[in-house]
């Protein structure tokens, strides 16, 4: 994929994912908007899936540890044919799929229900685990929030996954600054993370959250790294994309009026 | 055979036994030699993995296993799998219905020394709340082994608990396990003891005891109080209108509490609640520690009579 379609994939993920936002009137744009071009290099470019059959055997997984930015992974979940387009404007109502956090019996594509935060990484950590028990070739992947890191589980996780070798899961820690209350510094410093990581025996890689290159090299280098699982700091810009969200802590939880959706449209480009 | 065993061993052997038959795993944290999930890592070691003393991220892992068809059991003591990681059970288990086995020991008061801290007496209660998930409490070694079985094959996350007390044998090889199915262990028309678990051998003796009096009482075991057996408890209930339940659990929230939402929709029937009053427990030799919090088969008659007044009294 060249530079213009990756964009491409990536602006039309943020569109989807503010589309549902806006459509709801409630849900977290500045999370979501900020893991776009990773969920676009896994779902476009990397992980072994087939939206036809979304149950596969052996296909590599994905776990949205940080669940509220459900919006995203839904509309890389539509882009990419696991369901059609029309209902992400459904997100957060009464009667459909698309539930505030991601919901794994009833949303095609999705590989374990989170939200609750911690607990993903874990159940990764189980996936992984599994393919190592079975021989079976296939890959973890997962996203953490910067703020998530906070939960202790995710640590008892970390020790696990460094314990039994799971150098098949790949977790993304989306380095954005911020989290609900303020930035990470000011409400419980997780920093340094990457330190941290590697402290608890993974392999960690820093690298821009945005950037295509970095982001496939870092995937790849998880690939080629053995008895460890890899952690990769993305860093990030919450809201990316859209001006007036971008590290404005305020946007963490909130859907735009019309005109702010109005705006958001044009400077993304509008939807195709 | 020795003539007790607690059920937690049986549990033990259970897996190492149908570890042969079934494609399971095991999970403990740190505690596999007291809830003898230890005598399946000896004999299936690369099945087994031992998650430290980190009950949470254990559930959260036994979820993503299943989730690629792998069939976990998990276990600690009930404390922590109940109690500490119950956000990890009913979010990452029990709301995507994973096929996840929970078996948890030590549970109640007559884990006994260890006192207040490792007494569970809220498990039940706990689980039982979480949609679609099976909770069982088994009563002898017997019905233990038959209960990992058949949560081997039920298709959807069990709770099983386990006790750390040797227990009488009450059922043979004929034992006829089928979850949510109730055994009628004695027929009787004046009062039902509605038991389960370690409380349910007691419940035999209350009736002998009651029998001696004069008094007819019906005896059942509920070894599934998730999904309970509605039918055998109100056909019972009908018959001789007066119910004691019996439990090593807290009063509130567990078996008698189930018992008390239904026979309140489909049988209105005097019921009284034998277990742990509203109270913590505390350290003391755990056949000891029972009797303190009621758990005894001349309590029980004596409940028993008391829920035939209030019949007589109606």
């Amino acid at each position: 994929m060249n530079e213009e379609k990756k964009s491409f994939k990536a602006r039309q993920i943020r569109l989807g994912a503010l589309t549902a936002i806006h459509s709801a009137g409630a849900g977290h744009p500045g999370g979501a908007l900020s893991i776009a071009e990773i969920l676009s290099y896994l779902y476009f470019e990397e992980m072994n899936i087939d939206p036809k059959d979304p149950q596969k055997a052996d296909r590599d997984r994905f776990v949205l540890s940080k669940g509220h930015a459900s919006a995203a992974l839904y509309a890389v979940l539509a882009e990419r044919g696991f369901f059609d387009k029309s209902l992400l404007p459904t997100f957060r109502k009464n009667g459909s799929i698309l539930q505030g956090h991601p919901d794994m019996k009833h949303i095609p594509g999705v590989d374990m229900s989170t939200g609750s935060l911690g607990q993903g990484i874990s159940a990764a950590c189980g996936m992984a685990l599994s393919a190592k028990l079975s021989d079976k070739p296939f890959r973890v992947y997962a996203i953490l929030g910067d703020g998530e890191i906070e939960e202790g589980q995710v640590w008892e996780a970390a020790m696990f996954a460094r314990h039994y070798k799971l150098d098949n899961l790949c977790a993304f820690v989306d380095f954005n600054g911020l989290q609900i209350d303020g930035t990470v510094q000011d409400v419980i410093d997780p920093t340094p993370i990457d330190e941290k990581f590697a402290a608890f025996g993974w392999n960690v890689i820093c690298i821009d959250g945005h950037d295509y290159d970095q982001i496939e090299n870092a995937v790849n280098a998880a690939k080629e790294t053995k008895d460890k699982p890899t952690a990769v700091i993305a860093k990030t810009v919450k809201g990316r994309g859209v001006s007036y969200m971008e590290n404005a802590v305020d946007w963490h939880g909130k859907a735009p009026n019309d005109e702010q959706y109005a705006i958001a449209l044009s400077e993304l480009g509008g939807a195709d | 055979m020795a003539d007790k065993i607690a059920t937690r061993e049986a549990y033990g052997a259970a897996l190492a036994e149908f570890g042969e038959k079934y494609d399971i795993v095991v999970l403990d944290a740190d505690l596999a030699s007291a809830t003898k999930t230890g005598v399946f890592k000896k004999k299936f070691p690369e099945r087994f993995f031992d998650c430290g003393i980190a009950e949470s991220n254990m559930m959260s892992v036994a979820a993503g296993l299943a989730s690629t068809g792998k069939i976990p059991f998990v276990s600690s003591f009930a404390m922590f799998a109940a109690g500490r990681a119950f956000e990890q059970v009913r979010n990452s288990i029990g709301y995507p219905h994973l096929n996840v086995k929970i078996g948890a020991t030590h549970a109640g008061v007559s884990v006994g020394e260890d006192g207040a801290t490792h007494q569970c007496n809220e498990d039940i209660a706990l689980m039982r709340v979480i949609p679609g998930m099976v909770v069982i409490n088994p009563a002898d070694a017997v019905s233990s082994r038959a209960a990992v079985e058949a949560a081997i094959l039920h298709n959807g996350p069990v709770y099983m608990r386990f006790g750390r007390l040797a227990v009488p044998y009450l059922y043979d090889e004929s034992l006829n396990f089928e979850i949510g199915k109730g055994i009628k262990l004695r027929d009787g028309k004046d009062v039902t003891i509605i038991s389960t678990g370690l409380t349910v051998y007691m419940a035999l003796e209350a009736a002998k005891l009651l029998e001696n009096e004069g008094i007819s009482a019906e005896v059942i075991d509920i070894h599934t109080i998730k999904p309970l057996d509605d039918d055998l408890i109100v056909a019972s209930a009908k018959k001789t209108g007066a119910v004691i339940t019996t439990e090593e659990h807290s009063v509130i929230g567990g078996l008698g509490g189930a018992v008390c939402e239904l026979l309140g929709g489909r049988c209105p029937t005097p019921v009284l609640r034998v277990g742990v009053e509203d109270v913590f427990g505390k350290s003391g030799k755990g056949a000891e520690l029972l009797g303190d919090y009621g758990l005894s088969p001349e309590n029980f008659a004596a409940k028993a009579k008391a829920a035939i007044a209030l019949k007589q009294n109606r």
